[in-house]
């Protein structure tokens, strides 16, 4: 402890520490208000690659024939793609907004281990560029999809040591470790550093949904890094764990990989569950209904997301009682996910709704979400899913999720707590542009992927049957429109960071005990440890949220 | 009001219903022809799911628009709305209507199942004392009893799919089957994993190596539709591709005894000449591939 603290204390408390230069976020700090800016911003360097990956890919599929780019380096493209959305883009920029929110929603002045943060979160750049530099080695980056399903993912045609694949794996394995660092680092904080009177049941919905995705990451993670570790030794060690033809077994990847993968999509969603929490009580002036039934939730969900893997592995020679055992465990997540959708419905109903830019990436965000959740019961169903497994019906569910549900939420909470991070307001109407093309954008791109797979045009392919045409094109000019829409929303963040209005600390007239500090807040957050007396959502009640702070 | 309340919900949910019987029976027009007995089973199970989903995706997203539209703030109105913390008989209704709803679901799912009585590879081991104390419910048109009567052998390789007749003694690049015979097919991989999966069928098997994997189905319509790998397999995945030929059992036997006559020859395969191609002109840029193994011989080509 404690350099922060000591340079806190020689400053005068009524004078706000301005948040210093931009050096600090090039720097190794270990303020969480920081690092979770840190991660935002990689991030979303890391979208943007991947976005353009996917441009072009859509940019070659708008044909039926392979004509803009050599099969292998369409091959390449999905699979960094992928990777590099999930690892680079998805899991960073949800700790991120975990870093950032977490400690000031509970009443904490850091996180519990500062150092152990900054070292995850540097870690992130690290395997980033790795995959980035993959495409420079002889063989080119691993093209076998983010799965990386052996035998394929090690049959290393380059016959180079050096190969794009083991940088791939190398990668995984760090992402899985820095991962691992910040899930121990979340539990304790908020099992720990409380501050008084903040039980259980006065946390906010998003820090629940954080701690529900961070055990996650606890016991999942382990086997995907394990994994990883023995496919790498497959590849490279000569060892045979999945080699099929000297004994091992390419299925028990599968069980491994997915083990962990299908709870990452939890991981990744919860937080967004718990930001559509926070959003609409806020833009609706109305308590978040049913609260309590609403953070536990998040908790069935956890102990559900265990025992669901299979359903990847329908078409992979399972037997018919785990087939059927894993469809029926699958199928009941809808149940505690459709609470907690009502209760964002019933929020909204009868409020006082103000649809800024934040509400409206959370409102089509729920919708988008909605429609994902019919789709995944389909795929749920052994029978539909035998017929549409592997084709573009799960490119088109799953891109609804992340991108229709996930990143609509995590616009929702950019544009909410921008002026909280950055002191600044910013432009409302570039913000409603962006959401409009936005929406369209998704709508075209990923709707299309639906009449596809159900037609039988299998994902992960260069070329198709002439049959496939429109619907490809109808998707590739939304795919265009989507890498479009990014253009006003980083003109809004930049213009508005640098020129921008100056925040109050609570715009929004929001509840919480990050809206009683200043915007941004100081380095220790808090010039004296709140007590909280109230439950987090009282809108309407007009009763003060801790004994010891106004607002 | 009470009454008026309840008249315009029912009036509202008898709508929805219209509109979601409507789409689900759309939803059939959505998916290939039905050109096996599975396809029916698996489209009657996918109407009924999209009939539900649409209900409850319009019930969901009406509620939402029509709050956007009637329960907005004026713009000088800084009041709060109604402190309304839950509702236990709500929270109760939408936990217990889920649960119901995901049951019938999940039941209908699994005799949906039990009729097209799909077997994977480990299943074929227990299949000999199971399928005799459970009887399939699926009894029309052909008799689950009665043994397949075509068997073929089905070969997957980097890129190239190879149909083997072992009782003619045949080999062929195209499958050809006759309709209205239960196909029993052995599925067998060289190298890595594929998947079969020709979606007029609705039927899907991954194809691990090193296994000889059971699969059954019967077509029931004639005519030319599409096999393709469903598991990435690495380069020219997408090109591996073949033609299905569901005929009469006159036009089968036909086309059998044609083939065996003829002697085998190197059948055309897409991944093959475009890697020689590739060779030949190296001005796109690419990176090393696994070499396509090259023209399989067989006895038929198209």
């Amino acid at each position: 402890m404690t350099q922060i603290a000591a340079e806190s204390s020689n400053t005068d408390p009524h004078i706000h520490e301005k948040p210093l230069s931009w050096r600090r976020y090039f720097s190794f700090s270990t303020d969480h208000k920081v690092i979770g800016i840190q991660y935002i911003v990689t991030a979303f360097f890391f979208f943007v690659v991947a976005g353009i990956f996917a441009m072009i890919m859509r940019g070659e599929l708008i044909t039926p024939e392979t004509d803009l780019v050599d099969r292998t380096v369409y091959n390449a493209l999905f699979t960094m793609h992928g990777t590099i959305m999930i690892f680079g883009w998805m899991f960073p920029v949800l700790v991120g907004f975990s870093n950032y929110l977490v400690p000031l929603m509970i009443g904490a002045r850091d996180m519990a281990f500062p150092r152990l943060n900054a070292a995850a979160f540097w870690m992130v750049p690290v395997f980033g560029f790795l995959f980035i530099l993959s495409f420079l080695v002889p063989g080119g980056p691993a093209q076998a999809g983010w799965w990386s399903y052996p035998p394929v993912s090690i049959q290393n045609p380059s016959e180079q040591w050096l190969n794009g694949e083991l940088l791939w794996l190398l990668a995984i394995v760090l992402s899985g470790i820095s991962s691992i660092m910040g899930a121990v680092n979340f539990v304790t904080t908020i099992v720990m550093m409380r501050c008084p009177g903040m039980s259980w049941f006065k946390m906010p919905a998003f820090v629940w949904t954080v701690l529900a995705a961070q055990i996650i990451q606890l016991f999942g993670l382990p086997a995907l890094t394990a994994a990883s570790i023995m496919l790498l030794c497959d590849l490279s060690f000569g060892t045979t764990f999945f080699d099929s033809a000297a004994g091992g077994d390419p299925v028990l990847f599968q069980h491994l990989f997915w083990f962990y993968s299908h709870p990452a999509v939890y991981v990744m969603i919860l937080p967004v569950f718990g930001v559509f929490s926070e959003v609409f009580p806020v833009y609706s002036r109305k308590p978040l209904f049913g609260y309590r039934v609403v953070v536990v939730s998040s908790f069935i969900i956890v102990a559900l997301s265990a025992v669901v893997w299979v359903h990847h592995m329908f078409a992979s020679g399972t037997p018919g009682w785990m087939r059927i055992l894993f469809m029926f465990s699958t199928m009941l997540i809808s149940v505690p996910t459709g609470i907690k959708v009502f209760a964002w419905v019933a929020t909204i109903w009868g409020g006082k709704l103000r649809l800024n830019t934040a509400m409206l990436f959370a409102l089509g965000g729920l919708i988008n979400f909605v429609f994902s959740g019919i789709t995944g019961i389909m795929l749920s169903s052994v029978p539909v899913d035998i017929h549409v497994n592997n084709t573009y019906f799960v490119v088109g569910h799953f891109h609804y999720v992340i991108y229709g549900a996930i990143v609509f939420g995590l616009y929702a909470a950019i544009y909410h707590w921008f002026p909280k991070m950055t002191g600044r307001m910013y432009y409302e109407s570039l913000g409603q542009l962006h959401f409009w093309l936005t929406f369209l954008g998704t709508t075209l791109n990923f709707v299309p992927m639906h009449p596809l797979g159900l037609m039988g045009m299998p994902r992960r392919v260069a070329s198709y049957d002439p049959e496939f045409a429109f619907w490809n094109v109808v998707a590739s000019i939304g795919a265009f429109l989507l890498g479009m829409s990014t253009i006003p929303f980083l003109l809004n963040i930049i213009a508005s960071w640098i020129n921008g209005k100056e925040a109050p600390d609570n715009p929004w007239r929001a509840i919480g005990l990050e809206w009683l500090v200043s915007s941004p807040p100081d380095v220790e957050n808090f010039e004296e440890i709140p007590i909280v007396v109230s439950e987090p959502y009282g809108y309407g009640k007009q009763e003060p949220l801790t004994e010891n702070m106004g607002g | 009001m009470k009454l008026k309340t309840i008249a315009i919900l029912t009036a509202i949910a008898l709508g929805l219903t219209a509109i979601s019987i409507w789409v689900g029976q759309l939803s059939y027009s959505w998916l290939p022809p039905q050109a096996s007995v599975e396809s029916k089973l698996v489209d009657n199970l996918f109407s009924f799911l999209v009939a539900a989903g649409t209900f409850i995706f319009l019930g969901v997203t009406g509620t939402i628009v029509y709050s956007i539209l009637f329960h907005r703030a004026g713009r000088y109105d800084l009041s709060d709305g109604p402190p309304i913390e839950g509702n236990v008989t709500l929270e109760v209704v939408w936990t217990a209507i889920p649960f119901l709803l995901v049951l019938w679901i999940a039941v209908y799912s699994y005799q949906t199942y039990t009729e097209m009585s799909i077997r994977g590879p480990m299943e074929m081991a227990h299949m000999l004392h199971i399928s005799e104390g459970i009887p399939p419910a699926y009894a029309e048109p052909i008799d689950e009893s009665v043994e397949p009567t075509t068997n073929i052998e089905v070969e997957a390789k980097q890129w190239a799919w190879v149909f083997r007749y072992p009782e003619q003694n045949i080999t062929s690049t195209e499958l050809h089957l006759p309709v209205d015979l239960r196909t029993h097919l052995v599925l067998r991989s060289q190298e890595v994993i594929h998947g079969f999966y020709i979606p007029a069928f609705r039927v899907k098997q991954d194809i691990i190596p090193q296994q000889n994997i059971d699969f059954e189905f019967t077509p029931i319509r004639t005519g030319k539709y599409r096999l393709r790998d469903s598991q990435y397999s690495g380069t020219y995945f997408a090109a591996m591709q073949a033609d299905v030929v569901v005929e009469s059992i006159e036009d089968y036997q036909k086309w059998l005894a044609e083939a065996a006559k003829n002697s085998p020859s190197p059948a055309p395969n897409q991944a093959a000449s475009e890697y020689a191609q590739r060779k030949e002109q190296s001005a796109k840029a690419s990176w090393t591939t696994v070499v396509p193994a090259s023209s399989p011989m067989v006895n038929y080509h198209p």
